[in-house]
């Protein structure tokens, strides 16, 4: 096991030196970080000159590459070209707000997307089957913005027709709350419900097709054959190995969705790490673009990896040498 | 007169039946029973794989329901100079902010500066519809060429396009796209679109060359080589028609997805740019009136109908193009 951790993570080194490189290449084409400044008159085309030669501006592209990696290693990602700061605090507090964020969210929605998906499986086509089955497909069909912004536009109403503030509809928290604070909980819970509303569907509609998949297997007919209980063949041996591919489908899904819930961030203003990355894109800060690509791929190859190996671990038919 | 003449009425007769089986086979011609057979006005016909598909898929109530939603919704984009009663840009500044009325066809209430709303999501549909379908289609036909040759015959080919997998799967899906939007430079329909096929094409490449892995090691593979065919034949005329099951459906999803992914880069800033109307610019824009419900309510609604019909034709497509399910009455 240890050392297909070992061969994995040195295949993906490579990978990201590759994929970051291509970023980097198109992010650079994509446009001028200085251009703001350049239409600036209080900066004087010396002081400009100046920051492009800090900044490495003025090599090659590869050339740029190799300064943007040695920053990466000696100055922690190094440092905004439109801010001038450190990159590093900004990405560890607004992926900080994410994880908050998807944490609660993911936790809500597998919690409850497994309950449905049981009981979905064992009443098939009932009433409650065919009612949550229609509200998934509903789920995958909503843009993701639109159903926040649904959510928006009824919050918004409730405050100015009755003057009841019950969550929220953009900003992470008012001054002196902390991150577990009441006013923090109302201000994150749209987001939040946004987020499990879609991995819900996910989760449901799966843990209802593992479920019907091992409900017809021969080790659950024998189980019913010794004269286990309904209930303890459902949760001991029906639940538990259906259980395996949700715990894949979840790890690779909280990795996509640490790497920014781009749009529903964006969408609540949310100081998340995908607001920050959508924000600096559409200023053309190259290395604050490039510390979030560099840092999200990073988050997804590890939670792809542990998504095979925790699989691995629970189904041992599968193994890895 | 009572005695009949059976060879006058050799339709009833049992064993003209026999032939008439034994035709549909295609191995006898047509015995002279059959003609009379005809004509009595019965019709035998032999059903290709094609007719069991359009049957099943004929009989599948949800795909149906699709097929018919989506002609209204993309009938509607496509006739849009007809259909809408004024143009998408046409300002009525007595009616700002309008809700919803059938006075002066504001079905869907006015925009902010009196744009008739309707007629702005009927537009909007005709500008989604063309992404939608344009990457379908393009993608469709890339991934085709190149998951046939990697998957056929495997080499640099094949090794290009997993090691493009490879990267897709290690990098957040939409920060890529939003990066080559901001590269390539957005604005219209068309480069969105063509933004969307850079991206789109390795999945269908990849279900393509999963495939062509697969069926290339079929028998009927082998005797067509053995007797003497190129390469391109096999690859067009023996496997091709193997797969266009999975294609099919994968193209009919697609204009689902990209409609979708249209609508969210639109919506971030970095697709389709106004005064053009799409669906998600059109969602986009309702962010400044968020106490105009409707603003929101209708192309988002519009959305969700156009991705559910094609959700649904694409699964009855995948039922009716399935020849396993040959065997199930239809």
């Amino acid at each position: 096991m240890l050392t297909y951790i070992a061969r994995r993570v040195l295949y993906s080194i490579p990978v990201l030196i590759v994929s970051t490189f291509l970023s980097f290449l198109f992010v650079s084409l994509a446009g001028n970080p200085t251009a703001a400044l350049r239409a600036n008159p209080r900066f004087s085309i010396n002081t400009l000159h100046n920051i492009e030669k800090q900044n490495h501006l003025d090599k090659s592209i590869p050339q740029r590459y190799l300064y943007w990696l040695q920053d990466v290693f000696t100055h922690k990602l190094g440092h905004s070209l439109t801010t001038f700061q450190p990159i590093w605090p900004d990405i560890t507090r607004t992926l900080g707000h994410t994880a908050q964020v998807i944490i609660i969210a993911e936790g809500l929605a597998i919690l409850l997307g497994i309950t449905v998906g049981i009981f979905s499986a064992i009443r098939q086509y009932s009433l409650f089957d065919y009612t949550f089955t229609s509200l998934s497909f509903l789920g995958y069909a909503m843009p993701v913005f639109w159903f926040a912004l649904l959510l928006q536009i009824l919050f918004v109403d409730i405050y100015l027709k009755w003057n009841v503030r019950i969550f929220y509809t953009s900003g992470l928290n008012n001054p002196h709350h902390g991150t577990w604070s009441l006013d923090r909980l109302q201000h994150i819970a749209l987001p939040v419900m946004t987020l499990c509303v879609i991995s819900f569907a996910l989760y449901s509609r799966y843990m209802r097709a593992a479920m019907l998949d091992v409900i017809n297997s021969d080790y659950v007919r024998t189980a019913r054959a010794k004269g286990l209980s309904e209930w303890r063949v459902i949760m001991g041996h029906v639940v538990r190995n259906a259980m395996i591919p949700i715990v894949t489908v979840a790890a690779l899904n909280i990795g996509a969705l640490l790497g920014g819930a781009i749009i529903t961030e964006t969408v609540f203003t949310l100081d998340g790490i995908g607001y920050y990355f959508v924000q600096k894109l559409q200023t053309d800060d190259l290395y604050a673009v490039m510390a979030y690509l560099l840092v999200t791929s990073v988050i997804i190859i590890v939670f792809n990896l542990i998504a095979d190996v925790v699989y691995g671990y629970l189904d041992p038919r599968i193994r890895y040498d | 007169m009572t005695e009949i003449d059976p060879a006058a009425h050799p339709v009833r007769a049992p064993e003209s039946v026999a032939p008439t089986a034994q035709a549909l086979d295609g191995i006898v011609p047509a015995p002279v029973g059959l003609d009379s057979v005809i004509a009595e006005g019965l019709e035998i016909k032999a059903r290709s794989q094609w007719d069991y598909a359009r049957r099943r898929f004929l009989r599948h109530r949800l795909a149906m329901l699709g097929l018919v939603g989506l002609v209204i919704i993309f009938g509607a984009g496509i006739f849009a100079n007809f259909v809408a009663p004024y143009s998408y840009s046409a300002i009525d500044l007595t009616n700002l902010l309008h809700p919803p009325t059938t006075v002066g066809h504001h079905y869907f209430g006015t925009d902010s500066i009196g744009r008739d709303y309707f007629s702005r999501v009927i537009w909007g549909i005709r500008t989604s519809e063309e992404v939608g379908v344009f990457v379908a289609a393009v993608s469709s036909v890339i991934g085709l060429f190149v998951g046939a040759i990697a998957g056929y015959y495997g080499g640099w080919v094949d090794n290009i396009l997993m090691r493009i997998t490879d990267l897709v799967l290690t990098l957040p899906a939409l920060a890529v796209l939003l990066t080559a939007a901001a590269l390539l430079g957005s604005g219209n329909q068309w480069r969105v679109s063509i933004i969307l096929t850079l991206f789109f094409w390795t999945n269908i490449a990849r279900v393509v060359r999963g495939l062509f892995l697969s069926l290339r090691e079929k028998e009927y593979v082998e005797a067509a080589k053995a007797a003497g065919a190129r390469d391109g034949r096999i690859m067009f005329r023996h496997i091709l028609p193997n797969m266009l099951g999975p294609i099919i459906v994968n193209g009919t999803l697609s204009v689902a997805l990209a409609i979708l992914t249209e609508a969210a880069l639109s919506f971030l800033g970095f697709g389709i740019k106004p005064p053009t109307p799409s669906l998600g610019v059109l969602v986009s824009e309702a962010q400044t009136n968020p106490q105009q419900w409707w603003l929101t309510v209708f192309p988002g609604l519009t959305i969700v109908a156009i991705v559910l019909f094609v959700n649904f034709m694409g699964d009855g497509l995948r039922d009716a193009l399935d020849p396993t399910q040959r065997r199930v009455r239809a």
